[in-house]
This record gives C-alpha cells, structure tokens and sequence, in this order.
C-alpha cells in the first residue's frame, strides 16, 4: 500500500514535470520569425567594415518587392515572376534546379534558420547551380552541393556580389564569374571542387576576399583578368592555393594587376585530381602560389608554408602549359613584385621537374620561391630571406607595399550604356523593321512613307499595329507580330518612323 | 516673208533631225538599261544611308555596354567591330559579281556555287567541289555576319575578306581564274564598266576596272550579310517568351560549364574568333588535315581550325571543316564521346582544354539541337539578280551544274 501510494507520487510527479516540460517548450520557444529579421537594406555586412570593398554593398540596395521561396517551391519560377530590383529570399529546404536569372539587379539571398541552410542540390545529374548574365545580381547564403558544372557562373555580368555561400563539389568550379566587371566575391567556403573553387575568368576590377578554400584542385585562380585584389583568404590542402594565370586562345589576351595579398596559403599538396586535359591538371601538388605569365602581380604580406613543391612558382606559358599556342598571347610573366611574404617550410617533398631540377643542384628540397622561362623587369623585396631559384635577374623591388590599394573595384557600379529614345527608335527600325520596310519603296512590307500618312501624329497607332497586325490590305502579305521589341523599342521605334524624312 | 521662209526650212530638217538623234541614242542605250538596272542607291536591311553615301550598321546589340570586350559572351554584349562604311551601289554591285559565274576561269562557277543563299551560303556538300568537277578538301563556310569576322578561312590564313576572296579566285582547283584573266574580262563587258563606275565615282575616267574595285565591290556585298534577328535575339534582348521551355532548356547547357559550347562559341556573334584544335574525325578515311599548322607554321596548331559561327547553323549542314556530320545531332555527340577519341594513334594533337567528358545524356543533346535552331535568321537574305552585266544566267550551283550534265 505504501510502496504504491509512493509509485503513484512518483508517476505524478514525473507526469506533472512532462507537463512542465511541454507547456515550458511550447509557451517559451523563441519564434522562428524572430530569428529571420527582414533586411531593411542588403547593407548589414558593411556595418563595422572599413571603407574598402565591402561597402559595394552600397551599390546593390533592393528596391522592388520580396519574395520568399520556401522549401518544395522553385527559385527559377520566383526568378521569372521577379522584376528587376527584388529581393529573392530562400528558407532551409532543398531545391535540385538550374537557376538562371537574365535580367538585371535580381538578388538572391538565403535565409539560414537555426543552422540550417537553403540547399541547392544538383544531384550529380545537373549542370550549374546559378547561371547569370544579369549586371547587379547578388548570391549569397547558400549551400550549393552536387552539381556537374558550376556552383555559381556569371556571363557578362557587371556588379556582381557573391558571398557568403557554402559550395561543397560543384564539379568544375565553384563559383566563376566571367566576362564581368566590377565585383566582389567575399566569404564564401568552398571545397571539394575539380578545377578552380573560385575563378574570376576573363572579368575586370574584381575584389576576393576572406574566402576559404581547401581540397580543391585550385583554390583562387584569377585568369586573363586585370584589376584583381585577392586579399585575406585562407587557402589550403588544395593542389595549388592561388593562381594567377595567362590562358593562351581565349578572345581576352591578358592578365595583368592582380596584388596577392594578406592571404594564408598553407599545406596545399592534396593530390591533383583534375580532369585530364585541363590546364589545372598540370599543377604539382605543393603549390602555393602559381604565377602563370600574367604581368604586374603583386605578392605581399602573405603566410606561405608547408607547400610541398614551391612556395611561389613564377612559369612562362611554354613552360607551363602544353596547350596550343596563340600568337596573340604574350607567353611570359613580366614586372612580377614579390613583397614581404611569411614563408617557411615549403618544398619540403618537391615533385617531377622542380624534384629534377633541384637534384640538379644537389639538392633534396624544393625551393621556397621558383622562376622559370623567360619574363622581365621582375622584382623582388629582401630576396636573402628565402631559398630561391632562377630568381638572379629579379632586381630590388621599387616598391615597399600598397597599403594605398584599398580595392580594386570601382566606387560606383558599371553604368549600363543607356542609348536615347530616338538612337534607340533608329537602331530598331534599320535593324529590325528595314527587313521588310524601306523608305519609299516597296520591299516586302509597305513604304514607310504610307505608314507616315496613315498614322500621322499617331505613334501609338503604330505601336499597336506592332503588337497585333491586321491585314489591311490584299497587295501585302501580313506582317507578323513584333511584339518581342521592348515597351521602349516599340514607342521609340514607331515615333522614329513618323520622323523620317527619307 | 522669205525670210521666214528660210529659217523654217533649216529649222525644221535640223529639229527633225535631232529628233531622230535623240530617238536613235534612246534606241542604242535601250539594251543597257535593259539587261541591268541602276545600282541599288539605298542601303540592304540591318544599314542606314549616312551623308556620305556610306551604310552603317545598325542592330539593337549597338544599344548595350561595351565595358566588356565586345562580342565576348552573355547576352546584352556589344558586337566586335564591324566593317561597314561602304557605299549602297558598291554593294549592289558587289551582288552581281558574288553570282556572275565570268568570275571563273571557264565561266561555270561563281562564288555562290559555293556559297548559296538559299543554303546558308555554304552548298550542302561535305567538301566542296570546285574548278571542273574538282573535289577540295574542306566545307564551304557560311557567309552570314563576316562583317564581323577577324580571321577567314577554316585554318585562319586570311585577315580580310579582299586578302580571302583572291584564294578561292585564283586557285587552280577552286574557281581557276586569273588576276590577268579576270580583268580582261571584266573591263571588255561595258555593264560592268558602267557599274563600276558609278560605284566608284572618284575614279579617273576611263580608267580600267582594277582587281581592287572589284575586292571592294565583293566585301561590300558580303559584309552586308546580316542575321541578327533570330529567335534566340529576342530572347537576348529581353523577351523571353521568344525561346520554349525546350530551347531555353537547350540554352542553358549551351552556356552551362559541362557542355561549355559557348566558351568558344561565345555570344553575341557564337564565335570566339580564335583557333581551336578539337580532334573531329575526317570523313572517308582522308588523311588527317593539318589546319592552322600550315599557315601559321606552328605544330601545336596541328589540327587547329576557326571556330565557325554557329548563327544559320540549321542551313548549313554538313558540320565540321570536311562536313563528317550529316546533322546537328552527330555534331554535338562528339563533344560528348570523350577527349580525342576521333584523333588518329599516330597523333599528338594539343587538344583544346574545353574539349573533355561532359557526360551529356541523349536528352540534352536534343535540347542543344533544339536551341541551336533558334539561332536561324534569314530575314535579311538578298536578291539574287535576275540578269547579270555579264548576260549570263545568274549564278550556276552544283544542283544545276549536275543537271546540265
């Protein structure tokens, strides 16, 4: 009797605690809205930041509407629905698609709630995660896992921001901005990918920064691009860390500008396992830093160690790469400046030619910095503090740093060339309209001339006859529908005809 | 009274005959305005008439950025620099030379028996055939958009359209003329004594027809061979409804990084200018051509070709520099089946980095087709003249050369 009175306080209590319990969960849990404040403005990373690059965030303000995608819904489709100037914002989920944004000022911004990340999952089975063309589009917060191609590619894009994403074997590389100019790539993580994790191709005036980037084929390559700072990464156990390269047969021929600076390089002697054929698969393991005949990159201040074969390894194209060549390109590295590095134990297993050429010179150990083929006016700061080879035509450096470089990119965004209304309105009616239309004869459509009559003082007559034809007469075969020309086209177009003299 | 008389006796013979003058000179120039009509004053579609009697080009890719290097890839890309400025007479004039067959060694071929219109300006034919039944070596090369063009021929031995017509004119297996033949010609028709020199009116009278007027006259026409109003263009310049889902789906592995077509084949023009070694099969068991190697005496060009345009690439089957793939299909399954499978054993071809597995399944490869045949855009095609200066039956093809027989 007592044993159960005291069980049956026992389960009471326990009851009553469980009780507890639950109501203490539900009543005092934090709400998830909390936890994901609305941005007033894409402008928090800048606060507390120094007035470098960060603050282009200033540029890419969203002004249009936002819109949330939650998980099981599309950020292709919000994209499409999407107006230029808003704000895309992804909750935790998966979302295994190909997203391509072709118009301009779109961001995309994940929203990580309790640790959880937005994922886009490519599967293995899809090409790229993002795909871009758009000036001023902006990525950021998001894992991008599993993909054949590319995490993030831009094609033409000016103004671009990429950060803060979490891009784990996304093929080919991670995240690759091409063509574009004026750009900011900071904070993101990326590894595991098979070719560059972070490659700024054949783009202009672009700033990397506190990226960090490990088991990758390469870690930062910046190629046939001018105006790079890539400041501030940590790169390591990839096969090379930073690459500044000079790709022959590309339609943009040079490579010159890039400062290298403040960045840790470390350990990066992970096996190469890029594809064959590619320019990457060439790269020994134990790279840090490779300069591939690029002009006027400045290495600085950064921490270079443990990088098996060479610390920093300075090659002309025939030296470096067994590609076809291209008259076009100038194949050696010229004006290159070696500041104040940190460099300590690298070369330590050098591999292939570089192991050959130091057993040359009896030695076992690769060197800590390492020119070879031709290139010249290169120079280097206090050359006796590190091992070098074929460093003897390397002068006095001219400089002590460049601490006045701040960023590389521009204060204010690429302007879009604006044509006016009547440029706009010419180059429509001889590049589009002149098919079929000419002054005052007859071609396939009627003479200009008649349409001036016909809509006299009437440009929106026209505009409408472009958006939906009606034969009006027998002797014309019916035009079809223009109404693929812009809103601003059309008007500019269909005022530009009634102003025609001949 | 006598007086009068007199007068009206002389006046009325010498009205009467100058009447008959007049009559008779109309009469002897009939046959001129007959066979060929004045040359065009105005300018082809995609040009506008400036002050200077010059066409200048015009297109809606004039109205984007051009930050980036012109014609390097993306959508709203500013074109590479055309070449425009000539007069609309020299360009219609350029019209009747491109079909008169006289500008060939026996009279049989002109330059659109290669470069037919209605084919894309290419001739359907895996290789060529020139100068008597001559079979060449590689594919006719579509003419659209050379205006733009920097590099000519498939190996890129020619920097101008005037430096790359003399090949073709001049070669015994291809239109078997000569410098000194062709002039003789021309300068005994006297159509195209007229023509020329209303097209170059800055010209000492009566000076002969030079081999550089007539190199002008033919860049004019050819380089007013515009086609920038496809499909895809819309799409590019912002209508978006313009591609289906198909083709935008076929779009985007065009661009992606795995397919990587448009790494070389870079918008707005789909071609990157430059040399490219692929390793693509020659058809027949023909020995392997050696390409850019030759004219710019460099090994590691081995089997380097320009990569073409891919604009009107529909028109112009069979694909690749001696026309191995019948159809689209074939052509963008050799990307896919694995870098230099197609190359010889014997070779060590420094094939191009691009070139490599992407793995693309059957699907995508018809979603490539489907876009690359939203790449098609004729709507600028020029007339093909119904007479000729020559009064020869305008432009002779392979088809009719065939029949003849």
């Amino acid at each position: 009797m007592k044993t159960k009175s005291r069980l049956l306080k026992i389960v009471g209590y326990l009851v009553l605690f469980a009780i507890g319990v639950l109501f203490g969960k539900t009543l005092l849990k934090p709400q998830p809205a909390d936890t994901v404040p609305m941005p007033t403005t894409m402008k928090y990373r800048s606060v507390g930041a120094t007035n470098d690059s960060l603050t282009v965030t200033d540029q890419n303000t969203f002004s249009g509407n936002i819109i949330q995608i939650k998980d099981g819904e599309s950020i292709q489709e919000a994209v499409l629905k999407a107006n230029p100037g808003d704000l895309l914002r992804v909750y935790p989920g998966t979302y295994s698609e190909t997203v391509y944004i072709d118009k301009d000022n779109i961001s995309i911004q994940g929203v990580i709630i309790d640790g959880v990340w937005p994922t886009l999952d490519g599967k293995k089975a899809l090409n790229d995660a993002i795909l871009y063309s758009g000036n001023g589009i902006t990525v950021e917060n998001l894992k991008i896992i599993e993909y054949k191609g590319n995490g993030i590619m831009g094609q033409a894009g000016n103004n671009f921001i990429i950060r803060n994403n979490w891009i784990v074997d996304t093929g080919v590389y991670g995240i690759f901005p091409q063509y574009g100019k004026n750009g900011l790539i900071s904070h993101n993580i990326l590894t595991e990918i098979e070719d560059a994790a972070i490659y700024v191709g054949m783009c202009d005036n672009v700033d990397v920064k506190f990226n960090e980037v490990y088991g990758n084929v390469a870690g930062i390559e910046i190629e046939n691009s001018r105006h790079c700072l890539v400041e501030s990464n940590l790169a390591y156990n990839n096969t090379g860390g930073i690459l500044a390269f000079l790709t022959p047969g590309l339609p943009i021929k040079t490579v010159f500008d890039v400062i290298i600076r403040n960045n840790f390089i470390s350990g990066n002697n992970h096996e190469n396992f890029g594809a064959p054929g590619s320019i990457v698969s060439g790269i020994p393991p134990g790279t840090g830093i490779l300069v591939m005949a690029a002009d006027d990159v400045i290495i600085e201040d950064n921490i270079i160690s443990n990088n098996d074969n060479a610390g920093i390894t300075i090659v002309d194209l025939p030296t470096g790469a067994p590609t076809a060549n291209d008259p076009n390109s100038e194949p050696n590295p010229d004006r290159v400046v070696i500041l104040d590095n940190f460099m300590i134990e690298n070369g330590n297993n050098p591999v292939g030619d570089i192991k050959a050429l130091m057993l040359s010179q009896l030695k076992t150990k690769g060197p800590d910095i390492l020119a070879m083929g031709g290139g010249v006016g290169s120079t280097i700061r206090d050359k006796n503090r590190y091992r070098t080879f074929g460093l003897e035509h390397y002068g006095p450096a001219q400089i002590t740093d460049t601490k006045d470089v701040t960023t590389l990119m521009f204060d204010k965004p690429v302007a879009p060339r604006s044509v006016s209304k009547e440029e706009l309105g010419e180059l429509t009616y001889y590049g589009v309209c002149a098919g079929c239309h000419a002054f005052d004869t007859r071609l396939i459509g009627v003479p200009t001339k008649l349409i001036q009559a016909i809509y006299k003082d009437n440009p929106q007559g026209i505009v409408d006859y472009i958006n939906a034809p009606r034969n009006l007469r027998d002797d014309y075969p019916e035009m079809p529908p223009q109404n693929y020309l812009s809103d601003e086209a059309k008007i500019a177009v269909a005022e530009y005809i009634l102003s025609l003299k001949n | 009274m006598s007086k009068k008389s007199t007068i009206l006796k002389w006046v009325i013979p010498v009205i009467l005959m100058s009447t008959l003058l007049i009559i008779l000179v109309a009469a002897i120039k009939v046959p001129h305005t007959q066979y060929v009509p004045q040359l065009n004053c105005d300018c082809p579609p995609g040009f506008k008439l400036n002050d200077k009697n010059e066409c200048i080009a015009q297109n809606l890719y004039m109205a984007y950025s051009t930050n980036n290097d012109p014609g390097v890839g993306g959508l709203k890309t500013a074109l590479p620099k055309v070449r425009d400025g000539f007069s609309p007479q020299q360009i219609d004039l350029g019209r009747y030379l491109f079909f008169d067959p006289i500008l060939s060694g026996d009279g049989t071929i002109s330059c659109a028996s290669c470069h037919d219109p209605k084919k894309g300006f290419s001739d359907g034919l895996a290789t060529s055939i020139g100068f008597k039944g001559h079979q060449l070596k590689r594919s006719a090369p579509s003419l659209w958009n050379v205006a733009y063009f920097k590099l000519f021929f498939w190996d890129g031995r020619a920097n101008s359209l005037e430096e790359q017509m003399q090949g073709p004119l001049f070669s015994k297996e291809e239109m078997g003329n000569t410098p000194e033949k062709l002039l003789k010609t021309i300068n005994s028709l006297n159509n195209y004594k007229h023509l020329f020199a209303e097209a170059f009116p800055n010209k000492v009278k009566e000076a002969p027809i030079s081999l550089n007027d007539i190199y002008t006259a033919i860049t004019a026409f050819e380089a007013s061979l515009i086609s920038l109003n496809s499909k895809y263009d819309r799409y590019a310049h912002g209508y978006h409804q313009a591609l289906n889902k198909q083709e935008i789906e076929g779009m985007n592995i065009f661009r992606s990084f795995v397919a990587r077509c448009a790494e070389c084949h870079t918008p707005p023009l789909f071609t990157n200018q430059q040399i490219a070694v692929l390793g693509t099969p020659e058809p027949n068991g023909l020995a392997l051509d050696p390409g850019a190697e030759i004219p710019f005496n460099d090994s590691t060009l081995r089997g380097g070709f320009k990569v073409p345009s891919l604009r009107n690439i529909e028109k112009t089957a069979p694909y690749m520099h001696s026309g191995n793939f019948a159809t689209l299909k074939e052509t963008v399954q050799f990307y896919t089946d694995g870098r230099g499978h197609a190359v010889p054993k014997d070779e060590n071809l420094r094939i191009h980095w691009h070139i490599w597995e992407p793995k693309l399944t059957d699907y995508e490869l018809d979603r490539l087709v489907d876009f690359l045949k939203t790449l098609t855009d004729e709507s600028f095609m020029p007339k093909v003249p119904k007479v000729l200066p020559s009064n020869q039956a305008a432009f002779i093809n392979n088809q009719n050369q065939e029949s003849i027989k």
